[in-house]
């Protein structure tokens, strides 16, 4: 269980979080809406120690994550980056590999690779592209190679950073189902950002939209459109019109 | 009262954001020297850069060195006939390209290929998060692209200068016995039995510093690039800039070191 705690953060004079508290219990699948500059991905970047908060705990099953060994507490996460964030100078298996050619979770070679493959296979590439290197890929087989990198090494927490943005609806759709699927069967805990409704629909156990630095409603997927708050309203049903200001 | 304050508050600022560069820059290289000592290492990465940093400047350093020989013999001869005092030409050729020439003309050489290429790869893989990806996958960033950059540029700087001073010779040689005919084996004696020992030690401590100079400056600037191909082109800039000024400045300092007694 994820339990975030008053987290404040400012970047400068700029307040991104203002007090977000929000619980992602064990096995569960939660999506942060919220629009541009938001704070969304700053969330989950506290949350994996890439920021640290200003104040406000975070606690991963009871235990404050500043006090746990680093290694082994990253060792439990996987992350798919909005762009993918592959490794231009390594080759697609290697990528995929990382975490299991290196450090503490380190396997022989052949092994490792076979791993690789074995993942790529699950989101559904060919081991031809295992040789191949980032550059030689479209976007939507980069965003394959990082939903496969992020599963890997079998983590119990996987976040989603914008998992469909810059793809085609199909490809959208064919990444969305491959992580509502990937979640079930490895009974991870999720954690997505999104902009994209249908992705919402299609990942979300429970929905949390953040507005202002805070978590403005939080709930079951299927409560979210009779949730009757104005902003969740306005933000799902894209209106340009309503308590969210259009120009930010 | 304002616009009169205006130019020493902006003295001011500028002097107090130039000494918080200098500090986070000299933490950063503690940083670093901190993490050579600590495990886990990377060889692989360090003999990856060993061929990137050392092997592919040799031809810039080496075209460098010789020209600047063959220069130098034709000044010192030109400059040595005013009081007819040519024959030093092998002997202070050699002197200065081993002493100066050599290490701060290939310091400044690799400061402009390898610092701006190494901060232009790390802050791209900044702007497109694959740092975030090296921390979220347990690497550590410090330990997986500075120390192997840092290490092998501090090994193979005093190699590719050592290499740079024989062709600097080399060149003074071609230069001073086809172009003003000194004989070809009393200018090698000449310029073997003028050279010490600590004149070329010299050179190569000096090519070591520089070399942390380089990495340093590139990984640093890289690792704090701005937003987007802009943040990026700046953070290139610097990290030239920046490790040429330091070179030059860290030449003077260790030149006083070694020769001031």
């Amino acid at each position: 269980m994820i339990e975030m705690q008053a987290i404040h953060k400012s970047f400068g004079p700029k307040q991104v979080l203002r007090g977000v508290d929000l619980t992602v219990n064990s096995g569960e699948s939660m999506v942060i809406i919220g629009g541009s500059g938001t704070g969304k991905s700053v969330t989950i970047k506290c949350i994996l120690g890439l920021i640290r908060p200003d104040s406000g705990r975070i606690l991963l099953d009871g235990k404050d994550v500043e006090e746990e060994d680093r290694d082994a507490f990253l060792a439990r996460f996987g992350m798919l980056f909005q762009g993918g964030a592959l490794f231009d100078s390594l080759p697609v298996w290697q990528n995929v590999a990382f975490r299991l050619l290196r450090g503490s979770l380190k396997r022989p070679k052949a092994e490792a690779r076979e791993i690789a493959i074995e993942k790529l296979r699950r989101v559904g590439l060919t081991p031809d592209v295992a040789d191949q290197f980032p550059a030689e890929l479209s976007g939507g087989m980069q965003k394959r190679v990082g939903l496969a990198r992020a599963i890997a090494a079998e983590p119990q927490v996987i976040f989603f950073d914008e998992p469909t943005t810059g793809l085609d609806p199909i490809m959208a759709g064919v990444i969305n189902d491959l992580i509502r699927e990937i979640v079930v069967e490895m009974g991870a805990t999720a954690m997505t950002i999104t902009h994209d409704m249908s992705s919402v629909r299609a990942i979300a156990d429970k929905v949390a939209m953040l507005h202002n630095g805070k978590i403005r409603w939080t709930g079951p997927v299927a409560d979210m459109d009779t949730c009757g708050d104005p902003y969740v309203d306005q933000f799902i049903n894209g209106r340009a019109e309503g308590p969210i200001e259009a120009v930010r | 009262m304002n616009s009169l304050a205006a130019p020493f508050a902006a003295i001011g600022r500028g002097t107090l954001d130039m000494l918080s560069l200098i500090g986070s820059i000299a933490i950063y290289a503690g940083q670093a020297i901190s993490h050579m000592l600590r495990p886990p290492f990377y060889p692989r990465e360090f003999l990856h850069q060993l061929g990137l940093i050392g092997w592919l400047s040799l031809p810039v350093v080496g075209l460098t060195a010789l020209f600047t020989g063959g220069a130098l013999a034709l000044q010192i001869y030109a400059g040595g006939a005013r009081f007819n005092a040519e024959t030093v030409v092998p002997s202070i050729v050699a002197i200065g390209i081993v002493r100066e020439l050599g290490p701060v003309l290939g310091g400044l050489m690799v400061a402009g290929r390898v610092a701006a290429s190494i901060a232009a790869e790390i802050g791209t893989m900044k702007v497109t998060e694959q740092i975030d990806a090296l921390t979220t996958l347990s690497t550590h960033p410090m330990k997986y692209l500075t120390v192997p950059r840092v290490l092998a540029a501090v090994v193979t700087l005093p190699i590719l200068v050592a290499i740079g001073d024989a062709i600097g010779i080399m060149g003074g040689y071609l230069v001073g016995t086809l172009r003003l005919d000194f004989n070809a084996a009393a200018y090698m004696t000449n310029t073997i039995h003028f050279l010490e020992a600590g004149d070329v030690i010299s050179g190569l401590v000096k090519a070591s510093v520089f070399g942390f100079i380089v990495a340093t400056m590139g990984c640093y600037h890289g690792m704090n690039a701005g937003k987007g191909a802009q943040g990026v082109g700046r953070a290139t800039t610097a990290a030239v800039v920046s490790a040429s000024i330091l070179i030059l400045a860290s030449n003077y300092i260790l030149t006083e070191v070694f020769f001031s007694a």
